[in-house]
């Protein structure tokens, strides 16, 4: 699971309020290499929730990324650069996702998250 | 799987979806080829603006990632979500460039709102309107998934579901269901007036989005290439035997006129048969409508 589905889950369990940003347990991390396209790193950024990606990529053993972000930084291709290493390269591989409200893991096998509810969650 | 026999009616999707079904999803040429052309239709339904930029797509019940190849070559970066862990496995072994998740459409989809540029869907959300497990209900299930879809799409983007539904009931709940969740739009038919090739999109769109695409082969001729080829070889050759008979023939349109009644006498008589009726001049001629 790369970064980006990372910021865009959010937990489901019946109840819960602000299930925004799992939590992420690493016990395995691969790094894939992806085509760059800044085009598309412009397009999605507004949608994006910084402090989450950040959280995540420093879980993942992801550092250089800075604090605060603002659309000037976008012209600047180094930040572009880890920008797009953290967000599309750097992959989940084995671990889970932990809802920030209830706790509940939800286990990642093979870059594969399971996002299956039982049937008193849904 | 039998001719006339549905999946839906044979096992829940995460159980009918195994080792061996997914198998034939990559091996397969005939499934990757429909795999394929649903998906380019569907694309082309999405109606994305052309400024040749890449969006974030959703890909509901991605399989083994066939349609998210599609979606690759066009340019865009998708998110696949499937139940059934054995697709997704071969997905993973094909090593396709979306990320995927395992999740059950009917419990909603766990995503923020606003995030997905569009999403697409091929031959999957039908399995909504069965009820696998005890405790599920379908409307309740088809409810929770159009209500995370549509909150999960940004304004003025679509959805293309493409469905085979079982009956026009199915065809009706489904869509009316997703009208209840906000979307606009309805039902596309690509080839109404045939059996094979009729294809169902289900064609929805967030807030103001345009007018509902036309479908395809609206005027009766089935675009199905190689149906069209194999009814015109049919057809010429019927008229090649046509013009070589004699104004007789006109008559008696399969060819079995007075000569040919002769003949088969003659051939039953050699072969030994007594019982064969002398020839006479009322021989091979056709009874008056008195009689």
């Amino acid at each position: 699971m790369k970064l980006l589905t990372h910021n865009m889950l959010s937990c489901h369990i019946k109840g819960v309020t602000n299930g925004f940003p799992f939590k992420i347990e690493a016990t395995e991390v691969s790094e894939t290499e992806a085509d760059y396209d800044p085009d598309f790193l412009r397009h999605i950024f507004p949608r994006l929730q910084w402090p989450a990606l950040k959280e995540g990529a420093e879980s993942l053993g992801v550092t250089g990324l800075p604090d605060e972000v603002t659309e000037e930084l976008l012209q600047d291709e180094d930040f572009l650069k880890a920008f797009h290493h953290a967000l599309l390269e750097v992959t989940l591989q084995e671990g889970a996702l932990v809802c920030p409200e209830t706790g509940r893991k939800f286990p990642v096998m093979k870059g594969i998250p399971n996002l299956l509810l039982n049937e008193d969650e849904c | 799987m039998g001719k006339g026999e549905r999946p839906e009616h044979t096992a829940p999707p995460e159980i009918f979806y195994n080792e061996e079904e997914a198998r034939k999803y990559t091996t397969n040429s005939r499934m990757i080829t429909i795999q394929a052309s649903l998906t380019e239709r569907a694309l082309e339904l999405l109606a994305l603006p052309d400024d040749g930029m890449p969006r974030l797509l959703l890909d509901l019940g991605c399989g083994s990632g066939l349609s998210g190849e599609t979606l690759t070559e066009q340019g865009h970066t998708w998110v696949g979500v499937d139940i059934s862990q054995a697709m997704l496995n071969v997905a993973a072994e094909r090593e396709v460039e979306g990320d995927l998740c395992l999740q059950d459409l009917g419990q909603g989809l766990p995503l923020r709102a606003g995030t997905f540029d569009g999403a697409i869907s091929i031959s999957a959300v039908q399995w909504l309107c069965n009820a696998d497990h005890r405790g599920q209900e379908p409307r309740k299930r088809m409810r929770r998934f159009f209500e995370s879809l549509y909150a999960c799409l940004t304004r003025g983007a679509r959805a293309i579901l493409q469905i085979y539904p079982e009956n026009a009931d199915q065809a009706h709940l489904l869509t009316s269901s997703a009208m209840k969740a906000g979307f606009t739009g309805g039902l596309v038919v690509d080839f109404p007036h045939s059996t094979r090739a009729k294809k169902y999109f289900l064609t929805l769109m967030v807030g103001h989005a345009g007018t509902l695409p036309t479908p395809q082969g609206l005027d009766g001729g089935s675009d199905h290439e190689e149906e069209a080829i194999a009814m015109a070889g049919r057809r010429s050759q019927k008229r090649r035997k046509g013009n070589a008979r004699s104004t007789a023939s006109a008559r008696h349109p399969d060819g079995k006129d007075k000569a040919w009644v002769f003949k088969k006498k003659d051939q039953m008589r050699k072969k030994g048969y007594t019982n064969i009726p002398e020839d006479s001049k009322y021989t091979g001629r056709k009874r008056k409508a008195r009689f």
